[in-house]
């Protein structure tokens, strides 16, 4: 089953060329990597699949639906969830606020129940508080459940905005450089954590990442972009020999 | 539990009573009495900019023009329906039924100041921070210019007549009416407020204030948020308004201009950003300075402005900051929750 198809995505931004003909397929449960020097439009991508971009050619389709053209609150309520490069968590509410948020749109109760306090709403209240701290158990995030997210280590707010991204239950999780900021030691612990949550919630995983031991433990399958234009793709082992890659990361003069 | 539950409505019905008593009895005169009901008005005024300013994290300085909204169409209706008027000619109903239509006549009055909210609400989806802020300033002309410029209802000679209505009230049973309004209206757009922002649904607002962007991504459909959040916001405002025109007994365009708007967010400011009970306590704080200050006549707004250049220097998060009475005092919690 696809995941995600991407055809021929091109951005450009008042005549500049951000990515040209990106195509890309993800099957359910892979786990693909995106790679290339800064600003080679990594993002760019990203953000055109969550819809804070509407393309200026191509399409996007998850589970065989366009999507592009959709609001990104649209986007999101569909299946897709992401994490930001620099973390973006509500940071003056509580870690356990931030994990109910994001089940905004499957709340399940509107403004007149709200106001009245209906047995719906308490129904609702409950069961989103019950599945946020099911969430936090299982991220072993328990005991922080009422802390704010500003108060915790850069390693635990990453894991915090993880566990948020998933809490809208999505098919497709984007993780835009997970490991960007982190101590090495928690890096270790980072690769672990993506690891289990995709063997534990079988959802497909597509992320962006510079540091190299990262996607090359965890990707089956790498995209490396340099200026908007995808030059090579493949296995761990064939990207690494790639000498395309080797030139777009190191220079000419390296070689 | 149960005193959990029952300690604050059992103490505000006490106060209601006491005033009411107070009130009826004329052991407090009108002055204190009108005091009293621009407190609660005031409280009304406050928290509902607070959910605009505090907790979604806009800066709205158009308030007053919703103010007037709801001010003008309940007078205009409560007139029309209720009293003989030189305009309207005779009531369209019996005055004796003033007393039932009174509180619905409010609501059109709030109800349409909501709408009136939309002028503001809808240009928010693509404008946000300085730019707003100029929006709502322009909201608050436009409102009050339409206003002096329809002459059917005064123009900028003002629209009076909402005493009557009042009579007619008093006809049927001999009361302090407003207090009791008022004091119904208070509580009832707390109760809304707070019931909002302590639901998940209404924190989408507060998601809105520290970071928008991550708000859109998780599932928050942030224009929708914006509009009912500056709906319920100016919609109760609107009924603060028609309270207030109904105390007062008389409306003019020029009560309900920049001045106006500047004292709900000096209030705003004052008890703190996204603090409920901040906005009570700086609305009660502010409308007896007011009174305090009166014999400076207009040096007042020399005075009031300075006291909120000093709280900006040294305590610009306000006398609660975003914390509510019982986040300071945790005792609180046996007697009240704050959900």
């Amino acid at each position: 089953m696809t995941v995600l198809k991407i055809d021929g995505l091109t951005q450009y931004f008042s005549g500049l060329c951000a990515l040209s003909d990106f195509n890309i397929k993800l099957k359910a449960g892979e786990l693909v990597g995106l790679i290339g020097p800064n600003g080679a439009g990594k993002t760019t991508v990203f953000n055109l699949v969550s819809g804070f971009y509407q393309p200026t050619k191509g399409d996007i389709f998850f589970l065989d639906q366009p999507i592009d053209g959709l609001k990104p609150h649209q986007v999101t309520s569909r299946g897709v969830a992401r994490t930001f490069q620099n973390i973006r968590l509500w940071n003056e509410m509580t870690v356990l606020e931030n994990i109910m948020l994001a089940q905004h749109a499957s709340l399940g109760y509107g403004i007149r129940d709200l106001f009245f306090r209906t047995g719906r709403y308490q129904r609702r209240e409950q069961k989103i508080r019950n599945l946020a701290m099911e969430l936090l158990e299982i991220f072993k995030l328990t005991e922080l459940a009422e802390e704010k997210p500003k108060n915790l280590s850069y390693g635990l707010q990453r894991k915090v905005e993880i566990a948020r991204a998933l809490s809208s239950r999505p098919q497709l999780l984007l993780l835009d450089e997970p490991a960007a900021g982190l101590p090495s030691q928690d890096v270790v612990e980072l690769i672990e954590l993506i690891h289990w949550i995709h063997r534990e919630f079988k959802i497909a995983i597509w992320m962006i990442e510079h540091q190299m031991k990262v996607v090359m433990s965890l990707c089956s399958r790498i995209t490396v972009i340099d200026f908007g234009v995808v030059i090579a793709e493949g296995t761990p082992e064939e990207i690494q020999h790639h000498p395309g890659v080797i030139k777009a990361y190191l220079g000419d003069d390296q070689l | 539990m149960i005193k959990q539950k029952l300690t604050v409505p059992i103490t505000l019905l006490a106060l209601l009573m006491t005033v009411m008593l107070l009130a009826q009895y004329e052991v407090i005169d009108l002055y204190i009495q009108t005091i009293i009901l621009f407190v609660g008005i005031n409280i009304i005024i406050s928290s509902s900019l607070n959910l605009v300013n505090g907790h979604m994290g806009e800066f709205s300085c158009g308030h007053a023009g919703f103010i007037a909204v709801g001010a003008y169409v309940s007078s205009v209706l409560s007139v029309a329906l209720f009293a003989q008027d030189r305009i309207f000619g005779a009531p369209l109903l019996p005055p004796q039924y003033a007393f039932i239509g009174f509180p619905l006549v409010l609501l059109a009055g709030g109800i349409a100041a909501a709408f009136a909210g939309l002028l503001v609400a809808l240009p928010s989806f693509k404008t946000r921070g300085d730019y707003l802020a100029i929006i709502t300033i322009a909201a608050n002309y436009i409102i009050i210019t339409l206003i002096i410029n329809i002459d059917k209802i005064g123009g900028a000679r003002g629209f009076m007549g909402m005493k009557r209505v009042i009579f007619a009230m008093e006809d049927v049973a001999e009361i302090p009416w407003m207090i009791l309004w008022v004091f119904i209206f208070t509580v009832l757009s707390i109760i809304a407020i707070r019931r909002f922002v302590s639901s998940t649904y209404g924190k989408g607002i507060i998601a809105i204030q520290q970071d928008e962007v991550a708000a859109e991504i998780m599932s928050v459909n942030t224009n929708k948020m914006k509009l009912i959040a500056f709906m319920l916001s100016s919609g109760l405002a609107g009924i603060a308004g028609g309270l207030y025109a109904h105390v007062i007994g008389y409306v003019n365009p020029k009560s309900f201009d920049i001045l106006k708007s500047t004292e709900a967010l000096v209030m705003v400011y004052l008890g703190g950003m996204g603090s409920i009970t901040g906005s009570i306590l700086s609305a009660i704080l502010f409308t007896l300075l007011l009174e305090l200050l009166r014999p400076l006549q207009i040096i007042k707004w020399v005075a009031i402005p300075l006291l909120l250049i000093i709280l900006m220097q040294f305590r610009p998060e306000g006398i609660m900051g975003n914390r509510e009475l019982a986040d300071i005092f945790p005792r609180l919690k046996k007697f009240y929750r704050f959900k």
